[in-house]
């Protein structure tokens, strides 16, 4: 895949954000610490938190966010 | 010393809502847990604001610290144990030092609100196919952007989406909360796919 072209996939992306049903943003800083901790136990965080995946994807800032919690959580395990 | 009871976070709980030193003592604990995740996070973004000087990123991680300190004792009643209680203390804090750094990279820059980008992927008729056909993808959602959306959607989508601009910076801009402007963002994309599946339709039923 050349550089223009995940260039624009990346772009489309950005554009239609995911096509599942997602949470809004304060419904995903209220699970964020729930979701974090059974996706680092491994235990179905996708299942127990419908949604909350495809927010990530859609939305950078929460991503963020949840990749700094986990990391830090990660980090003192 | 910590007790045995402050190990589990009901022992937080108990101690942060008690009185006197006890009290004193926790928030003091809790305050030096929520700086250690705010200096974590700033450290995390540093790259993005590269004007500032370690003296000013400690300050920024003691002001974040501080602020979910308040954040956090205001909502302890809504710690419903489904986490530990210092996973959920840390995003407050991580959440502090990651909306003041997007702040202070964006401080003084102009908020791109117009689709400066357009006419990149308009133009990509020499392309191989795979990505003629994006960019003809790209033509459709630019057409529709400017057709189906209302004029606060379009100002949202392309500042959002196409020129990455922080949500939470695009908030404070426009007086608004973050939680609002991702409304918008998912009704605008919404419309966006309804359309392009529209489109295909008919473009289906015409072949």
């Amino acid at each position: 895949m050349t550089d223009d072209t995940r260039a624009q996939k990346e772009l489309v992306r950005r554009l239609l954000g995911p096509a599942e049903p997602e949470l809004g943003c304060d419904e995903c800083f209220e699970e964020l610490d729930r979701y974090v901790e059974l996706e680092v136990a491994g235990t179905g965080a996708d299942e127990a938190i419908p949604g909350m995946r495809a927010h990530l994807e859609g939305c950078p800032a929460c991503r963020e966010d949840y990749e700094s919690l986990r990391a830090l959580v990660e980090s003192q395990t | 010393m910590r007790s045995a009871a402050t190990e589990g976070s009901q022992g937080w709980i108990e101690e942060l809502r008690s009185e006197g030193p006890a009290r004193d003592e926790a928030i003091g604990r809790l305050h030096a847990l929520l700086l250690r995740a705010a200096r974590f996070e700033v450290r995390r973004r540093a790259r993005s604001v590269p004007h500032l000087r370690g003296g000013d990123l400690d300050d920024v991680a003691l002001q974040s610290a501080n602020d979910a300190l308040v954040a956090v004792l205001a909502k302890l009643d809504r710690f419903r144990g489904q986490s530990r209680f210092t996973t959920w203390a840390y995003k407050f804090a991580l959440l502090e030092a990651a909306v003041k750094v997007r702040r202070l990279a964006w401080q003084g820059r102009e908020i791109p609100l117009e689709p400066a980008e357009w006419p990149r992927f308009a133009d990509s008729g020499s392309s191989p196919s795979a990505q003629a056909e994006r960019g003809e993808l790209l033509g459709e959602i630019a057409r529709a952007i400017e057709t189906d959306l209302t004029p606060h959607q379009r100002e949202v989508l392309v500042a959002l989406a196409l020129n990455e601009v922080p949500i939470d910076v695009l908030a404070d801009r426009l007086g608004t909360t973050r939680g609002a402007l991702y409304k918008t963002l998912h009704d605008a994309r919404r419309k966006l796919r309804r359309t392009l599946d529209l489109e295909e339709e008919r473009g289906q039923a015409n072949d």
